[in-house]
């Protein structure tokens, strides 16, 4: 074995690391040696060096063999050896936490802080620090004090860093020693004087008032260090960001002023802190960016590096500001520093114009080899932004991402640069097909299960409608043949959608789908065996239903209601219905989830709508009235600063509508009790019931509910106006103790009117595949009118208003509108109340004005009645 | 013939430190006691949380002096440093007659410890400067000294601040260390 080892050693080249092969016990046993009189200081130099080496590996030490060796470490205290006591520092320090009884070295530590030897004193007053408590700090407190003003440095800036951990076991003790520190922030010294800063900054950070009057103090008096000064500017920048006050404050010009510093680490903090603060205008950037131009031709390496790293963080906020600084970047482009030129490469992408993209990616493609995983990342990211920006150079940039995608990298890196080439192939239609060629060769060879599955998943949604689909299938199906499960069932999926859609597929993709049932996996047996008894059907509504467009239920509210049905056994069939649906748009997810769980289901983390469906099922007068089907956004309806402040949610049920009231009392000397919302419907709405909430005392939020149902007979009157007015008993109380009155009066306050319209009777849901649900749906309930949208200019307007209105999801990217056209088609799904499936299509031409041709298919004939008179 | 002797002993000794230990409850004097005779003067000194160890020489002889903390939570800490003890040097406040008790049972336990059995045992009967002092004898009976067998004792009064009856103790204790080798 140990022969072993040292062959490995060997091989390893690792023969330089004398620790390497240490044994706790073996080095415990050693450490008896401090025992011994006289002592040797340089074989327990060697022990404790083996020691603190083990305790920086991760090795447990129990709390008896530590305080053991703690013990018999202080015995070492009676050598003068120098080397010796300052290792004896650097051990208490490790095993402070670790040992019991660290105190025992309170007087030799409180000596040496004190004593004449300076090498002793700054480690002794750290190493104090750490073994000191509570308790024991007031002991201490006199030489903490005497130890701030000392007039050696090192003693100065131990004992004021110290303080500064002392604080957190005890804040008031460390208060105390502010004249101190204020003391040793006028020291000469650069680092006595920076850390002197930071302890007062600690102490005061939550006085604003303190911290600002600090601040101004200081810009006034100026400081010797720089290393002070950034702290001062870090300080002045995170008081600008809170205060909402612009930047035309003192802290602005005096972060400003030190763009004018001699020490260059001055000045590129101030730039650094300009150009991160919100808000800031051209104007108010231009002097940093100058600064950082200036940099961009430092001899530094690491000035040119930190400017351009700045440079390119202002570049996606303000790409405007530094275009000024093209030229610098430009000679940045050939620096010898990869990591200069990466960044200087990816802040020009930003920057730059389109004619300049060929240039600077061929000049960035002869070094991307040679740079970190991290630095590609960028690279990519900066690419993925300029497709948004030159859709044109597209061309371009997928040579160039496929290229990178054949290299070698780490998973971030390849992930970034699939997201990239997806993102691509969703904006332009023209890239789809070499894209999806560029990431079948990628999966052919790809280690990452994750990545693998995406890429199915995509193809599977793609390839069908690609003008050749038949060669996707031979790398889909290799998936089948050489992966593990999780992308041997996601080929499977995909392979079953290339069925559904292209017909004369059908046949070939039975005979793979018939080979994957005998696979080893249960999960990529179970689907082919679906899939294939699916197709086989050769229904389109049952293609659409089952492999198009998948599940869109919740998951957690489908679990419960199984979970539901199985203790409550009944006759009927299990009703999908209702089960509540997904409120997430599937393609929000991350789709990098693992797919073992079949399709693409909802998350499991409860969403908004479960808790307050199990909210709303605890209030028994609301236990009857089914599955929650849709909770609003809150709307308010007071104004912000009211003496009441409400906010409504709307929970919409198959029948009825619960009002969600949050109210909040803002008034200190009110108590309100009995508190209702009472609503007066302009429809044919029916109030049921009212929930109170029993009391609201002051700033505490409480929740009255009204409970309405929704009219039977017309049931196209979908939208309604409700006037609300909160009713309450005020009892007046002492604002100081919040001792209300024996007696309490009635009152009311009106609140603003609520709005009941289209859009809470529809659920947003996801088709993929919009075309087949449209099939599905048929055309038994379908209704289609035309309408002019006299007052929108642009298809975009009228896009967002519709889908605004409606509440509807749109499909297939419609809702982005190609440039330059005048007619559009918008498709819109979602589940109307009650659970019926609704499509909209939505044809759009601009001409003086928007004219809409709406074609509704529902599987219902309400809810397409409901759409029309809705929008006319 | 005492001189002849002695010149070699201290030659012997010189490639030896003696190890001392100074105990003794909470403000008895074992600090001031320590720098009184590493330095000759009187420091101002805080109640010692832990340990204070100096190297001391007398009459060319290497002391190794660790005075040990005597407050009730450091004593239990006390028996880490007993081994390889040459002598024990145990201070006693005279005036407080309260805790004599205490300073008793304290010292017992310390001797019945298998680590001192050999080690000389020198008790400084402290603070006789003060007018309320107890007597060496007093001290000495009231510590259970005359009944000490197999162990050689003294005890001797002294006054740290004045810096009186420590030269004596001193003394008494090179010689019963040079005799014992």
């Amino acid at each position: 074995m140990i022969k072993k080892f040292d062959k490995k050693d060997e091989e390893a080249g690792s023969g330089s690391n004398p620790f390497q092969h240490l044994e706790k016990s073996a080095v415990l046993q050693e450490a008896r040696l401090f025992n011994e009189t006289p002592i040797n200081p340089r074989r327990c130099l060697h022990i404790l060096t083996k020691i603190l080496y083990l305790l920086n590996q991760g090795e447990h030490f129990g709390t008896m063999e530590a305080t053991e060796a703690f013990f018999a470490m202080t015995r070492l205290f009676q050598s003068n050896d120098q080397t010796l006591r300052r290792m004896c520092y650097l051990t208490i320090k490790e095993m402070a936490n670790i040992s019991e009884d660290v105190i025992i070295v309170t007087s030799s530590l409180t000596k040496d802080m004190t004593g004449k030897e300076d090498v002793y004193r700054g480690p002794a007053i750290r190493a104090l620090c750490r073994i000191t408590d509570a308790t024991m700090l007031q002991a201490i407190e006199r030489y903490m004090k005497q130890a701030i003003v000392d007039k050696v440095p090192s003693v100065s800036s131990s004992a004021l860093v110290s303080s500064l951990h002392m604080m957190k076991i005890s804040y008031d003790v460390v208060k105390r020693w502010i004249n101190e520190a204020q003391e040793a922030a006028s020291s000469d010294n650069i680092m006595v004087q920076y850390h002197a800063l930071g302890l007062l900054y600690y102490l005061r950070k939550n006085d604003r008032l303190a911290v600002a009057k600090m601040i101004n103090k200081f810009t006034k008096s100026g400081l010797k260090s720089p290393f002070a000064y950034c702290m001062l500017i870090r300080i002045a920048s995170r008081l600008l960001e809170e205060s909402d006050k612009g930047h035309n404050s003192p802290l602005f010009d005096f972060i400003e002023s030190c763009l004018r510093n001699k020490h260059e680490m001055v000045i590129y903090e101030a730039a650094s802190a300009i150009i991160h603060l919100p808000n800031c205008t051209a104007r108010e950037l231009a002097p940093a960016v100058s600064v950082l131009q200036l940099f961009c031709s430092s001899p530094k390496p690491a000035l040119r590096y930190a400017a351009v790293r700045t440079l390119n963080k202002v570049a996606m906020k303000h790409p405007s500001a530094v275009t000024a600084c093209n030229l610098d970047l430009e000679n940045l482009i050939t620096d010898s520093n990869r990591s200069i030129a990466t960044l200087a490469i990816t802040t020009l992408l930003k920057t730059g114009s389109e004619s300049s993209v060929d240039r600077l990616m061929k000049q960035i493609s002869t070094f991307v080899s040679e740079i970190s995983d991290e630095f590609k990342v960028v690279v990519v990211q900066a690419i993925s932004a300029l497709c948004q920006k030159y859709p044109r150079k597209h061309t371009v940039m997928m040579t160039f991402l496929s290229n990178m995608l054949r290299d070698d990298g780490g998973f971030e890196y390849k992930r970034a640069i699939v997201d990239c080439i997806t993102s691509i192939i969703e904006e332009n239609p023209d890239s789809k097909e070499s894209g999806l060629a560029h990431l079948c060769e990628f999966i052919e060879d790809c280690e990452h299960t994750v990545l693998a599955t995406k890429i199915l998943h995509l193809l599977g949604r793609e390839g069908p409608r690609t003008p050749n689909p038949s060669k996707y299938i031979r790398f889909v199906f290799n998936r089948v043949v050489l992966e593990n499960e999780a992308v041997r069932a996601a080929a499977v999926s995909a392979l079953a959608k290339f069925g559904a859609q292209n017909e004369c597929l059908l046949p070939s993709v039975l005979v793979l789908l018939q080979r994957c049932m005998m696979d080893s996996d249960d999960e990529v047996r179970d689907r082919a065996t679906f899939y294939f008894n699916v197709l086989k059907q050769k229904q389109i509504s049952l293609n659409a239903a089952y492999i198009l467009n998948g599940l869109t239920v919740s998951v957690l509210g489908m679990e419960k209601a199984l979970h539901q049905y199985t203790l409550e056994p009944s006759e009927k069939p299990f009703d999908l219905k209702s089960v509540p649906l997904s409120t997430v748009p599937l393609v929000e997810q991350k789709a990098d989830l693992a797919p073992v769980a079949g399709k693409q289901l909802g998350k499991t983390v409860p969403a908004r709508q479960d808790i307050f469906q199990e909210q709303l099922a605890a209030i028994p007068e609301f236990k009857n009235l089914g599955q929650l089907f849709k909770s609003s956004e809150p709307i308010q309806l007071t104004e912000a600063e009211t003496e009441y402040f409400v906010r409504c949610i709307k929970h919409v049920f198959t029948d009825h509508i619960v009002f969600q009231f949050d109210c909040t009392n803002t008034l200190n000397d009110q108590l309100l009790e009995k508190v209702i919302v009472q609503v007066e419907p302009s429809e044919g709405y029916e109030v049921v019931y009212y929930v109170p909430a029993a009391s609201l005392p002051y700033n505490q939020p409480g929740i009255c509910y009204t409970l309405v149902r929704l009219p039977e007979d017309e049931s196209t009157a979908v939208s309604c106006t409700f006037n609300c007015t909160m009713k309450f008993v005020v009892r007046d109380c002492d604002p100081h103790t919040g001792v209300p009155d024996d007696e309490g009066y009635s009152d009311e306050y009106v609140l603003e009117d609520l709005e009941v319209t289209i859009e809470d009777h529809i659920q947003k849901v996801l088709k993929p595949n919009f075309g087949a649900a449209w099939d599905e749906v048929g055309d038994a309930y379908e209704k289609e009118e035309t309408f002019a949208l006299s007052t929108t200019k642009t298809l975009d307007d009228a896009v967002t208003n519709i889908i605004k209105f409606l509440g509807m999801q749109p499909c297939e990217r419609s809702d982005k509108v190609p440039e330059n056209k005048n007619s559009h088609v918008l498709y819109l799904s979602g589940v109307y109340r009650g659970g019926h499936d609704i499509l909209v299509r939505s044809r759009l031409a601009l001409a003086d004005g928007v004219t809409m041709q709406v074609t509704v298919r529902s599987t219902d004939e309400t809810p397409a009645d409901v759409i029309l008179a809705a929008v006319g | 013939m005492g001189g002849f002797f002695s010149s070699i002993f201290s030659s012997l000794f010189g490639t030896r430190e003696m190890r001392i230990l100074i105990l003794g409850l909470d403000g008895a004097g074992k600090t001031t006691i320590l720098y009184r005779l590493q330095v000759g003067e009187v420091v101002t000194t805080i109640p010692t949380i832990g340990f204070n160890v100096e190297t001391v020489t007398y009459k060319n002889l290497k002391f190794q002096v660790w005075d040990l903390g005597g407050q009730t939570s450091i004593r239990p800490y006390w028996r880490c440093y007993y081994s390889n003890t040459d002598a024990v040097i145990y201070v006693v406040d005279s005036c407080d007659r309260d805790r004599i008790g205490i300073s008793k049972s304290e010292l017992v336990a310390m001797l019945e410890e298998e680590e001192l059995k050999k080690a000389i045992l020198v008790v400084f009967a402290n603070k006789q400067d003060m007018e309320q002092a107890m007597t060496p004898t007093e001290v000495a009976n009231s510590l259970g000294l005359p009944a000490l067998k197999d162990r050689k004792w003294q005890i001797f009064k002294t006054s740290a601040t004045k810096g009186t009856g420590l030269d004596e103790a001193m003394e008494w204790l090179v010689e019963s260390l040079k005799s014992r080798q």
